[in-house]
């Protein structure tokens, strides 16, 4: 696979890890009350899972799997650009929550997200093309 | 496709079916006089989806689609695989009967019995990592 699918699919992988273990730890803290700042990982266990793993995942696999022009991938600069946005969304979105930074981090990390999938399209549009198409 | 990601992808449909099954008894709820566990299905209904189809389908297929780790072990441990289809799929069958059954009943053992799924649920996470970890990896 290419150097930035492996890079989004190995980050997903870190946040599978960690959101499954806070979200063990929530699971279990119903089941036998563990501590009351237990659900304060409740944010970050949906931000890890659903952005961290799933979006990541599937950027990184879309990067490495859609229609190719020969051996090219086209303009790849905005998909890097996506994993940083999206990374950096995520973790703003997080400590928000955790560290009670102001409430304007909180639509500002959320932003990042939304560009991050706004500049993954735009490097993942052309090549959503016929498999047989070699140039263009 | 392997018989691995077969039994991935085969059971995470079941729980496809079982998560809108869930669906349907909360949205009955309002109108049908059911039994007081469906109250406790909400946090079930979001991870039959999550963790039974979304997750499961995409072990599955991972398993089956990543490149090859050797000529020795193409798709990493294949016991490690199946760990991770026990540990994960006992783990969540725990958590479906235990976290609503504690919403109606006093048994302590219910809160041990969603430890211990939470527990295995986890491992079955580690045990996807470990086996996919060294798959990612560039050409």
């Amino acid at each position: 696979m290419p150097r930035l699918s492996a890079w989004f699919v190995r980050t997903a992988l870190l946040y599978l890890g960690l959101g499954f273990t806070f979200g063990g730890l929530l699971l279990a803290n119903k089941g036998v009350p563990l501590h009351p700042l237990t659900w304060r990982l409740l944010p970050a266990h949906i931000e890890f899972l659903l952005f961290g793993w799933t979006l990541q995942l599937v950027f990184g696999v879309a990067f490495w799997i859609l229609p190719r022009w020969q051996t090219q991938r086209g303009d790849v600069r905005p998909a890097w650009v996506a994993l940083l946005l999206v990374n950096t969304g995520i973790w703003l979105v997080v400590l928000t929550a955790w560290l009670n930074w102001p409430a304007w981090v909180l639509p500002g990390g959320r932003l990042l997200e939304a560009a991050a999938v706004i500049a993954f399209a735009v490097h993942a549009w052309p090549r959503i093309k016929p498999w047989m198409e070699t140039t263009d | 496709m392997p018989p691995i990601t077969r039994l991935f992808v085969k059971t995470s449909l079941l729980y496809l079916v079982a998560a809108f099954g869930a669906g349907v008894l909360l949205a009955l709820r309002p109108l049908l006089p059911l039994p007081a566990f469906v109250a406790g299905l909400s946090p079930v209904y979001f991870h039959l989806f999550m963790v039974g189809w979304v997750m499961q389908i995409i072990v599955g297929v991972a398993y089956w689609m990543f490149p090859k780790w050797s000529k020795l072990l193409p798709r990493g441990h294949d016991g490690l695989a199946l760990a991770t289809y026990a540990l994960l799929n006992v783990g969540l069958l725990l958590r479906v009967i235990a976290e609503p059954a504690q919403t109606v009943s006093a048994w302590p053992g219910w809160g041990w019995l969603i430890v211990l799924a939470a527990t295995l649920q986890w491992l079955a996470g580690l045990a996807f990592i470990a086996n996919t970890w060294p798959r990612v990896k560039e050409k």
